[in-house]
């Protein structure tokens, strides 16, 4: 692969996804497409000269011409007070990229693009998945695909009402959310933490040879990818990424 | 939150990687030589400090890679790897 430089990009847009979390979207020449599931390295640089940099992953699918990041704000964090709070339209910001082999879906891998998806995030751990889902409806794909989905509260589901659109509109996928806080009145989805009881009631059976890709903060990632491989789900076959809290 | 809220991923790590590698590294599988397990460089954990990272087993804990960047000049300590395998077709 091409040496990876910093490259500059504009914020054309920025969207309010939940009262913590935006979007960034952002206008970069010369972008080289991306992958569903990689990330960029995002550098700041202080009037003084000190650098700091965090990884954020890539919200758009390779099809759309602008890049989306989308970022939860960190209380005292270094970089996302920042790109949450400060940003504005019109504004650059450097970052490198694409990055990523691992925890990426690609159409056409025939390794991947028969199997089932079962795609697992909890709160901004939906990121990655998002690129994925999109990238999957833009690409007419009906390999059938599970979101199981863990929140806060309703009010903390990031793309909720893309993730109904889509959902209602495609039979081949699923989306599950389970909220761990605070439900509405009449919630009929999950209200705990993702188990492996709600794991196996929701999980493709590993007879169907799925690939699961699982995101989110460490405990989550753990708890999910140690059920998943006691089910039955084979080595290679469920892909994880840690992602915050990072100290963002 | 405790240290392990914070613990990243291998994942995280590849945009240093490239800084030294010319192949996407975060899908390279590592040889553990603490218990020998093969594990891509993605599901490796990730500790951070001001001057680089170390990369660990996630089983066993021992460190498989290690990488400054200090004063311009990059330093790897791989010795807690037996193997590094390295795919050149991803991208």
């Amino acid at each position: 692969m091409e040496r990876l430089n910093w490259q500059l990009g504009t914020v054309v847009e920025i969207r309010q996804e939940t009262p913590s979390v935006k979007s960034l979207i952002l206008d970069v020449p010369d972008w080289a497409r991306h992958a569903a599931g990689q990330h960029v390295d995002v550098r700041l640089t202080a009037e003084d000269g000190y650098q700091t940099q965090r990884s954020y992953s890539i919200a758009s699918p390779p099809e759309e011409t602008y890049l989306m990041l989308t970022v939860e704000r960190i209380e005292g964090g270094e970089v996302s007070p920042y790109l949450t709070d400060e940003l504005r339209v019109g504004d650059g910001i450097e970052l490198r990229g694409p990055i990523g082999g691992y925890f990426v879906w690609e159409t056409n891998d025939e390794r991947s693009n028969n199997s089932p998806l079962f795609l697992i995030g909890g709160g901004s751990g939906i990121v990655p998945l998002m690129a994925m889902i999109r990238h999957r409806a833009n690409s007419a794909q009906t390999v059938p695909t599970k979101l199981l989905y863990s929140s806060s509260s309703y009010e903390d589901i990031i793309y909720r009402d893309e993730l109904g659109r889509l959902s209602a509109k495609d039979p081949s996928l699923r989306v599950i959310h389970t909220l761990t806080r605070r439900q509405p009145e009449n919630w009929t989805g999950y209200g705990r933490r993702i188990d492996r009881a709600m794991l196996a009631e929701i999980a493709w059976q590993p007879a169907e040879n799925p690939l699961a890709f699982v995101c989110g903060p460490t405990a989550l990632v753990e708890t999910v990818a140690t059920n998943l491989q006691e089910l039955g789900y084979g080595p290679g076959r469920i892909k994880t990424e840690r992602f915050g809290p990072t100290g963002g | 939150m405790d240290d392990n809220d914070l613990r990243l991923d291998g994942n995280a790590a590849g945009g240093l990687l490239n800084e030294v590698f010319r192949f996407e590294m975060t899908a390279a599988a590592t040889t553990c030589s603490g218990c020998g397990a093969i594990k891509p460089v993605g599901e490796l954990m990730l500790y951070g400090h001001g001057m680089g990272i170390i990369l660990r087993c996630a089983g066993c804990d021992v460190a498989l890679i290690r990488i400054t960047h200090i004063r311009g000049c990059y330093r790897l300590d791989l010795s807690g790897m037996i193997c590094l395998q390295i795919d050149a077709d991803i991208q």
